[in-house]
């Protein structure tokens, strides 16, 4: 049995609520695709080796590093990035308009100095509290870890993650489920 | 970062027939891999990417054997409530790995394969200064230079470095096998003994070796046998979370009231594999579970351990993980 390598590679997913087909080098990380390609400057490049987590973006709901995952990896998978979170409901899904919960939270607690890490905290935190891990103050700070703040915004950021995670479209099981649209 | 071509592996046994091709590497989640490329460690012209294939999937118990695919990830396998009733050092070392984003991408496949965090290794190429790991023969910048965070155990002059990962730390204490698939087929490599030492490697005559994997072999999952021990891990890091561990201890305790029946215990970041302290383990039972009765115990487990000149606090560090990791695992705490 053999195996094709190919130097260009035609990927479909979805983005955003959209679905598209894009044509890649297969060196291309999710991160540069989003920023170079597509336009979409949320998702920040800080380190581009996986220390960070400015970059991180939803894939199938699940916070992942764009600079550690290539578009081919993503074939066939929903990818949300933080333009993507306005109208939202819990991960994965995708509406269209008003400051997402976790956004509003951000702004109320005043989340945020510089804000360049900002794109990345809100999505770890909508995933944080999709995963039932914003429960308390150690949790939330144990699995927000990932997003560095160099303003060292961390107890502000942590009160809105906790804020939001009470909002019932935001941290009710059923809203983050698929069937809870 | 280096260009290379890529394809989808279909079944595992195409991918394992790719990596025959030297110049093919393998990408599972791809947190070192993509690294790797920036910096100049990897050289593959060629990427076979398994991440599609179920048959690596999975975490499921069969008898008394827990089975877990090389593909689940590092949060999978943290959070399942097999792996945490059934091999819960290795549950800890998983969450206790990395950060949360990372870990929804890391594989237990790809984990213990990667490559040591030492800082003159993770530089981008062309090196200022020598590293035997990069440029073979060429020396050790950090036995020359900074080394307070490399090995006590099993180093030569040629390398200094220990290997990170955590949850490799407790698929060796748990007496975990990896499956892997080659060119000569299927076989199992017990994970204590996976990975190797800079000596053990030097004394085989591939002083650059860091494991048993053969050239063209994929890890395809792991066995573990269930247990109803206690168990822990135990990282010590500078910060809280989201860091490597200066050391690291995973033990199992089986109690007989008051006293130690059966317990193992391997260090981690002590060395460039998991550091199983087998005389100890032979000496525990009988011991009680006290920190006082525990620590000459390991102290004489640990008497052939040989320091760097900036490393001589990580003895006792992990020593005291160890003791820790032991206390917890046994319940004393």
């Amino acid at each position: 049995m053999t195996i094709d390598f190919a130097r260009r590679v035609d990927v479909m997913l979805r983005l955003n609520g959209r679905d598209l087909t894009t044509v890649v080098s297969p060196r291309t990380t999710l991160l540069d695709w989003l920023r170079d390609d597509i336009g979409l400057t949320g998702a920040k490049k800080g380190c581009n080796e996986g220390a960070c987590g400015t970059c991180t973006v939803l894939v199938d709901g699940r916070r992942m590093n764009g600079c550690l995952t290539l578009v081919v990896q993503c074939a066939g998978r929903s990818v949300t990035t933080v333009e993507g979170l306005a109208g939202m409901r819990g991960a994965g899904e995708v509406g269209g308009g008003q400051l997402h919960p976790v956004q509003q939270a951000f702004a109320d607690h005043d989340a945020f100095q510089c804000g360049y890490c900002t794109p990345g905290q809100l999505m770890s935190a909508v995933a944080c509290i999709a995963e039932g891990h914003a429960t308390d103050d150690a949790s939330v700070r144990e699995w927000m870890s990932g997003n560095i703040c160099r303003c060292s915004a961390y107890p502000q950021i942590t009160a809105a993650v906790l804020a939001a995670a009470q909002e019932p479209a935001v941290g009710s099981p059923a809203a983050n489920s698929r069937e809870g649209r | 970062m280096r260009d290379f071509a890529y394809a989808r592996a279909d079944t595992a046994e195409s991918a394992a027939g790719a990596l025959a091709d030297p110049r093919t590497s393998v990408i599972a989640g791809g947190t070192e891999l993509l690294n790797w490329f920036r910096l100049g460690i990897a050289d593959a012209d060629r990427v076979v990417d398994i991440g599609g294939l179920n048959e690596l999937r999975g975490i499921a118990v069969a008898g008394d054997e827990l089975r877990i695919g090389a593909l689940a990830t590092l949060n999978e396998i943290g959070e399942h409530p097999l792996v945490i009733r059934t091999a819960g050092a290795l549950a800890s070392a998983c969450l206790q790995a990395a950060s949360a984003q990372i870990r929804n991408r890391a594989t237990i496949g790809g984990n213990v394969l990667q490559r040591t965090r030492c800082p003159y290794f993770r530089a981008e190429e062309p090196l200022p200064w020598p590293c035997s790991k990069r440029d073979p023969g060429s020396g050790c910048a950090s036995l020359a230079g900074r080394h307070e965070r490399q090995a006590i155990f099993g180093w030569t002059r040629d390398c200094v470095t220990v290997q990170p990962s955590d949850p490799a730390v407790a698929l060796a204490v748990l007496d975990a096998q990896a499956d892997v698939l080659g060119p000569a087929g299927r076989r199992t490599i017990p994970m204590r003994e996976f990975h190797l030492t800079q000596r053990e490697a030097a004394e085989a005559g591939q002083p650059m070796r860091e494991t048993r994997l053969e050239p063209g072999e994929l890890i395809t999952g792991y066995r573990l046998p269930t247990s109803p021990d206690g168990q822990a891990y135990v990282k010590v890091r500078e910060r809280a979370s989201y860091e490597y561990a200066i050391v690291s201890a995973a033990a199992t305790v089986r109690l007989w009231p008051g006293k130690i029946a059966a317990a193992r215990v391997a260090l981690g970041s002590v060395a460039q594999r998991p550091w199983r302290l087998t005389a100890a383990e032979a000496e525990l039972p009988g011991t009680p579970l006290t920190r006082e009765a525990l620590i000459p115990v390991i102290e004489r487990a640990m008497a052939d351990a040989v320091p760097l000149p900036q490393n001589g606090f990580k003895v006792l560090m992990a020593r005291n993980a160890a003791v820790r990791a032991l206390l917890t695992a046994g319940g004393a705490r």
